[in-house]
């Protein structure tokens, strides 16, 4: 392995950790956006928004990434191969998302809702408040464990010819020869960056809960803990909550 | 801006069934896979040994955490140099379920956790030996509380098959891009492709989530 590799990888870790922060905001937006309107009052503004999840968490990542590479630039719309990837990730994990924030939201007591509005609070105020302060700590455990799955994502981008770290390990492949070393290395950088986001959000985890005077679970050495009931929707667990 | 045409779709899909045929091998072979080795190291993390459950806990965190394609590329890539040459599908197979495997394993781990401790101490108590306390008393309970979960994983695994297409395995978006590479018109093989996804897929979500509420209470 000499320099020049080194630095083609550095280059693509730089490209992969940019597509994840992208991604990773968009879906963010989405996930408060859609999960806030699935608790919504008004039926049509909840079915809407049903309908984007269902949508989005039935379809494959790839094949709606591929879609919006290809399929979209014959309607008029040509979008830069990172934009693709972007919106691709953003929008599908956002759906994904917005079930944790829905599932938090509803989590939160009712009481707590009830003050609220005994004390007069607009909906907003409720909200921003009362609501989202005490949700938003049981939404970090979730929201790692997406942004994990995120992260492994960017990945795909690659077959989108976008130098990021896959694409870059391709590139030295063919150049070097060598697929064990080269990949090898590069599911370690995967690692790396795995085992930092972890950290980061265990971090924000800890501020979160420390806000409203909890304390953090316990956890393993690399502490991801995977929703018991599998990526599908939860019927008998709420995020934080024991099944 | 092209005309969606019925005609076109008519004539490739055929070729789309083809792979989606292939797909849903991929997925039905990687589920095995997937089921068995997740069981074994879900037992394996339960060794009171500690130089069993580190290597098997720092393996499943590490196969956990990293990309399922960037797993297969080093399969597709590296066994060959190895001496092991296995044709794509099979490598596809083997990939997608060593990867799922990680995830199933925490849920067999959560459905034996879920067994109540009566049950083990009932065991004990009429002496069966430890070979039968799991598989007549343990297992059995547990596998009726991971079934919904172990469903959701196989969804999750059909929707991250088209990645066995950078693999050369001709499974769904393969052949859509396979079409498109000679027509050069991908509208309607891709799209056909997604909605193939969506009308699998949600239903069976469906169908599992009635499951849930029957089997888990």
């Amino acid at each position: 392995m000499t320099g020049a590799l080194w630095e083609l990888f550095f280059e693509g870790v730089w490209i992969t950790v940019q597509l994840m922060v992208y991604s990773a905001v968009l879906a963010a937006a989405v996930a408060f956006g859609i999960g806030l309107a699935r608790t919504s009052r008004l039926w049509i503004v909840r079915f809407l928004s049903g309908v984007y999840v269902e949508f989005f968490r039935g379809t494959s990542a790839l094949v709606l990434m591929f879609w919006l590479f290809f399929a979209l630039p014959l309607l008029g719309w040509q979008l830069a191969g990172l934009w693709a990837g972007t919106l691709a990730l953003g929008l599908s994990y956002g759906a994904y998302g917005s079930e944790v924030v829905r599932g938090s939201v509803q989590a939160v007591a009712p009481a707590q809702r009830e003050a609220a509005i005994a004390l007069s609070f607009t909906p907003w105020q409720r909200m921003r408040k009362v609501i989202l302060p005490q949700a938003v700590p049981e939404m970090m455990p979730p929201f790692n464990n997406l942004l994990i799955e995120l992260l492994k994502g960017t990945a795909l981008a690659s077959l989108l010819s976008i130098g990021e770290l896959t694409f870059q390990a391709k590139l030295a492949r063919l150049s070097t020869g060598q697929s064990a070393q080269v990949y090898g290395i590069i599911l370690v950088l995967y690692f790396v960056i795995a085992f930092v986001v972890t950290r980061i959000m265990r971090l924000l985890e800890r501020r979160a809960k420390a806000s409203i005077g909890r304390a953090p679970e316990k956890s393993g050495w690399f502490s991801r803990r995977l929703p018991i009931g599998g990526p599908g929707p939860q019927v008998t667990t709420a995020p934080g909550g024991k099944p | 801006m092209n005309n969606w045409s019925w005609e076109y779709v008519g004539d490739i899909l055929p070729d789309l069934l083809h792979g989606l045929w292939i797909t849903v091998q991929a997925t039905l072979l990687g589920s095995l896979v997937a089921f068995a080795l997740g069981l074994v190291w879900a037992l394996a993390l339960r060794s009171p040994s500690r130089w069993v459950t580190w290597p098997v806990s720092i393996v499943v965190e590490f196969v956990r955490n990293t990309p399922l394609l960037v797993q297969l590329f080093f399969l597709f890539f590296v066994l060959p140099g190895w001496g092991l040459t296995f044709d794509p599908l099979t490598t596809g197979v083997i990939g997608l379920g060593l990867h799922y495997s990680t995830y199933t394993a925490e849920v067999y781990r959560a459905g034996i956790d879920g067994v109540p401790e009566g049950q083990w101490e009932a065991a004990t108590a009429l002496s069966l030996p430890r070979r039968r306390t799991w598989t007549a008393v343990i297992l059995p309970q547990a596998f009726r509380r991971v079934v919904p979960a172990l469903g959701n994983y196989v969804i999750a695994m059909f929707k991250d098959t088209p990645m066995l297409a950078a693999i050369t395995v001709a499974e769904l978006l393969f052949q859509a891009n396979s079409i498109s590479a000679t027509t050069f018109d991908y509208m309607e093989p891709i799209t056909v492709v997604g909605v193939l996804f969506i009308v699998i897929s949600y239903p069976t979500s469906l169908l599992l989530r009635a499951l849930e509420r029957r089997l888990v209470r």
